[in-house]
C-alpha cells in the first residue's frame, strides 16, 4: 500500500547517487518548504536522540511538523512500525510510534478489533495520533483518541525516556495528548481497543437542504448511531446555506456482512501537480452539484469496508497535489454549542464575501472535551474548510475566520493550522499558559519545537 | 513453512517476514541486535506467525556466529526447509569512496559474510529435498554504473554465487532464489532521490514470496527492472560512463 508523504518528491539533491543533507519539508498543505536534516531509519530511540522534533507521515496540514528553522534534526517515525504488543482477550494494543492507522487496522480488522477513534485519514502515524488528539466521526460518544490512551513512552527534552501511564503520570500525559509533539518525542504508544461484530460498516447517507437541517439531522443521528459527519456546500448561498450530506454509520452485525472481509484497497496516487485553473469555482461548483446529485439518486443505506467509510479521500493517494504547487490550508475550528448556528453562517458568510474557493467542507457535532490540556474538542460543532493558498488574500481570510471563532468562544485545531497570528491564538486559547507552564517543567530549555511553536508559542527560531 | 530469517528486523525483510506471519508460518530470526529481534518476534507473533517467534544473534561481519545461529534455529524449527538472507549493507558511491570503515564493511557483508552464511546454510538445507535459499542481492549487480560501482561490485559477486548454486544442487533439491530489487523506499535508501519505478517495500515483498513459493531462481522486482536492465546491459561502454545513475 503506497503511504503518500507530503517530503517525498521533494528531495533536495540534484543527483540522484548522492545523499542530501537537506530535505525540504512541508505540512500536507505544501505550503513553504523548510529543509531540515530529516533522518528516518528503524530505531527511533535512537533517531530523536539529536532531533528537535518527531515527524509521522507528514499528514499535518500546516507547520506542526515542520522544523522550528532551516537546517534542524527532524526525526522521520513512519519505518519505526513494529507492534510490541496485541492483547486480543483484552483489546489492548502497544506498538511503536511510527505504524500507520492504515496498516494497523487492516489487521486489526482481521481480530475483529478496531482502533475506537480514527480521523479522516489512515495515512497517520498512532504518534501524530497521540500529538494531535485526534477526533474521528465518533467524537459525538467516543471522545478524541486521547481518551483511549493507556500509555505513552516518551523521549524528554532532557534525552530522559519514561513510560506515561495514569496515574503517575497524568501531568506529563494530559499535556503530551494534543501537545503536538512539544512535550517529548513520542516513541511508543499504548491503546485500549474496540471489538467489532464484523469488518463492515452499514452506512447511510441523507441529503439536507440547508444548515438548520443538516445540523438537526446530525444531533438526532448522534442519539442513536456511533459515526455521523456530514458534508457541506461550502458554495451554496442564501436559503441553501449549508445544505449538504449527512452520513450516518454503524459497524454491521454479522448477518448484515458479507462473509469475506473487506480487500485491502487499491489507492491509486496523483504522480503529477494540476495546474491551478482545474479548481476553479466553476469546477468546485459543478463538483459540489454531482456530489449532491449523487446522493439524492443513489441508494440510501449501504454496505462499505472501513477504509471507504473511514477515509474515503486516501484511494487518490497524493490528493493533496489537486491545489496545485501554491499549496492548500484547512481552516477547522469549533464553536461551542451555546453559541448556536449564527457562528457557522457567519464563517461560511465570510467566505463568500472574499470568494475564497472553498469545496470541501465537513460539519460535525462534537459531544465531549478531549482530555489533553490543549486538545481541540469540546462540545460544540466543527467545521472544516480546505483554503487553496493565495497570498496576503489567504491571510486576511484566515484571520476574519479567526475573529468569527473567537467572538464564539471557539477554538481552532492546530493539526490543521498555518495561518492563525500568535495574538488570534492567544484570544482563542485561555489554556495557552497550562500548557507553557508544563513546558517550562518538561522542556525548560526548549530543546524541542516546530515551525507552528515558533509561531504560535513564542518560541525562537 | 518454516523459515529463518536473516535481516527481518527491517526494510524489506519485515516486511517480507510479516507476509509469512499473516499465513501463520513458523519463523525464526537472525540478526545483530538482540533487543530489536525480541521486537520483530513479537510483531510477527501479533501479525500472525506461529507463536513463539524465535530469535539468534547473527552478524554478516562475524562468521563464528553463523553456525551457532543456525544450530539454535535447527533446534527449535527442527530441519530447515527456507532459509532467506535480505540482511546486507549499504551506501552511496561517494560513502564508499570517502569511508574506508564503511567500504570494508559493505564489501565484507555483502559478499565474504553472505556466502560464508549461505555455506553454512547450505549443507542444512541439502539434508531434507526442496529446501529453499532465498538471498537478496541487488539489480545494482547486473551491469556496473557510475553510481554504484562498489555496492555493485559486492552485489554481482552475488549474484554470481547464487547462480553458481542453482547450477550445482537445484538437481539436489535445493532451490536458490536470488532477489534482484530496484530502488526501494526503505530507511537504507532515506535521503536519496527515488527515481522511477520506486516501489513500496510491501509490494517488494508480496513479489519475494511468490517467488519463493515457486522457486523462481531470479526474481527481478517490481517487475519493470528486468526490462530496465536488459536495456541497460545492451548499452555501449561510452554510454554507461554517461549515464547519470
Amino acid at each position: 500500500m503506497p503511504i503518500a508523504s507530503a517530503e517525498a518528491d521533494l528531495r533536495a539533491s540534484p543527483d540522484p547517487g548522492l545523499r542530501s543533507d537537506l530535505t525540504p519539508l512541508t505540512g500536507w498543505g505544501r505550503a513553504a518548504p523548510v529543509p531540515a536534516r530529516f533522518v528516518l531509519g528503524e530505531d527511533l530511540e535512537a533517531l530523536t536522540r539529536e532531533a528537535v522534533l518527531t515527524r509521522g507521515l507528514g499528514r499535518a496540514y500546516g507547520d506542526a511538523a515542520m522544523p522550528p528553522r532551516a537546517g534542524a534534526t527532524v526525526a522521520g517515525s513512519r519505518f519505526a512500525d513494529r507492534i510490541l504488543a496485541l492483547d486480543e482477550e483484552r483489546g489492548i494494543l502497544r506498538a511503536e510510534a511510527g505504524a500507520s492507522l492504515a496498516r494497523v487496522s487492516a489487521l486489526l480488522l482481521t481480530r475483529r478489533l478496531a482502533i475506537p477513534v480514527v480521523p479522516g485519514t489512515g495515512f497517520v502515524t498512532l504518534g501524530g495520533m497521540v500529538a494531535a488528539d485526534v477526533h474521528g466521526k465518533n467524537q459525538h460518544v467516543a471522545g478524541s483518541i486521547g481518551d483511549h490512551v493507556r500509555a505513552v513512552r516518551l523521549r524528554l527534552a532532557d534525552g530522559q525516556i519514561v513510560d506515561a501511564r495514569r496515574p503517575e503520570q497524568e501531568p506529563l500525559l494530559r499535556a503530551t495528548l494534543g501537545g503536538m509533539g512539544l512535550t517529548g518525542h513520542i516513541l511508543e504508544v499504548e491503546l485500549r481497543l474496540d471489538r467489532i461484530p464484523s469488518p463492515w460498516i452499514v452506512e447511510e447517507r441523507e441529503t439536507c437542504g440547508d444548515l438548520e437541517s443538516l445540523l438537526a439531522a446530525l444531533v438526532r443521528d448522534g442519539a442513536t448511531w456511533p459515526f455521523t459527519v456530514s458534508w457541506a456546500d461550502a458554495l451554496a448561498r442564501g436559503r441553501s446555506l449549508g445544505r449538504g450530506i449527512v452520513t450516518r454509520g454503524r459497524w454491521a452485525r454479522p448477518d448484515e456482512a458479507p462473509a469475506a472481509d473487506p480487500p485491502q484497497g487499491l489507492h491509486v496516487a496523483l504522480p503529477f501537480d494540476l495546474p491551478s485553473w482545474a479548481l476553479q469555482p466553476l469546477s468546485g461548483r459543478a463538483f459540489n452539484r454531482l456530489y449532491l446529485t449523487a446522493a439524492a439518486v443513489g441508494a440510501s443505506r449501504r454496505i462499505v469496508s472501513p477504509a471507504a467509510f473511514f477515509h474515503p479521500l486516501d484511494a487518490l493517494g497524493d490528493w493533496n497535489r489537486v491545489y496545485g504547487r501554491r499549496g492548500f490550508t484547512q481552516y477547522q475550528c469549533v464553536v461551542p454549542r451555546e453559541a448556536g448556528t449564527g457562528p457557522v453562517v457567519r464563517l461560511f458568510e465570510e467566505l463568500h464575501r472574499r470568494r475564497v474557493p472553498s469545496y470541501l467542507s465537513v460539519v460535525k457535532d462534537f459531544g465531549r472535551n478531549g482530555s489533553g490540556l490543549l486538545s481541540f474538542p469540546r462540545p460544540g460543532i466543527t467545521v472544516t474548510l480546505d483554503v487553496p493558498l493565495a497570498g496576503e488574500e489567504t491571510q486576511q481570510a484566515i484571520d476574519a475566520l479567526n475573529r468569527i471563532t473567537i467572538a464564539a468562544g471557539g477554538r481552532v485545531y492546530l493539526a490543521k493550522d498555518l495561518l492563525t497570528r500568535p495574538e488570534h491564538f492567544r484570544a482563542l486559547e485561555p489554556r495557552l499558559d497550562a500548557f507553557q507552564e508544563a513546558r517550562r517543567r518538561f522542556d525548560p530549555e526548549r530543546r524541542i519545537g516546530s515551525a507552528l511553536s515558533v509561531r504560535l508559542f513564542g518560541d525562537g527560531a | 513453512m518454516k523459515g529463518v530469517l536473516l535481516g527481518a528486523t527491517g526494510g524489506i525483510g519485515r516486511a517480507l517476514a510479516r507476509r509469512m506471519a499473516a499465513r501463520g508460518d513458523r519463523l525464526f530470526l537472525l540478526g545483530r541486535d538482540e533487543a530489536s529481534l525480541e521486537r520483530s518476534a513479537r510483531d510477527l507473533e501479533a501479525h500472525g506467525a506461529t507463536k513463539p517467534v524465535g530469535t539468534a544473534r547473527c552478524d554478516l561481519l562475524d562468521p563464528s556466529s553463523f553456525a551457532p545461529a543456525l544450530d539454535r534455529a535447527e533446534a527449535m524449527l527442527g530441519t530447515l526447509d527456507t532459509v532467506v538472507v535480505s540482511a546486507g549493507s549499504f551506501g552511496t558511491q561517494d560513502e564508499l569512496e570517502r569511508d574506508a570503515d564503511l567500504r570494508q564493511r559493505m564489501l565484507t557483508a555483502n559478499f565474504t559474510g553472505t556466502i560464508g552464511f549461505c555455506e553454512i546454510a547450505r549443507p542444512r538445507l541439502l539434508a531434507t529435498p526442496g529446501g529453499t535459499l532465498c538471498v537478496f542481492s541487488s539489480v545494482a549487480g547486473d551491469r556496473a554504473r557510475r553510481q554504484v560501482a562498489l555496492y555493485g561490485a559486492a552485489k554481482a559477486g552475488l549474484s554470481y554465487y547464487l547462480a553458481g548454486l542453482d547450477a550445482r544442487y537445484r538437481r539436489e533439491g535445493l532451490r536458490t532464489v536470488c532477489v534482484k530489487p530496484g530502488f526501494v523506499r526503505t530507511a537504507m535508501t532515506a535521503g536519496l532521490r527515488p527515481p522511477p519505478f520506486a516501489a513500496e517495500p510491501d509490494t517488494v515483498a508480496r513479489d519475494v514470496l511468490r517467488a519463493i513459493d515457486a522457486g523462481r531462481p531470479v526474481l527481478y522486482t517490481p517487475a519493470i527492472w528486468r526490462l530496465v536492465l536488459l536495456a541497460i546491459r545492451l548499452l555501449p561502454r561510452a554510454a554507461m560512463r554517461r549515464l547519470e545513475f
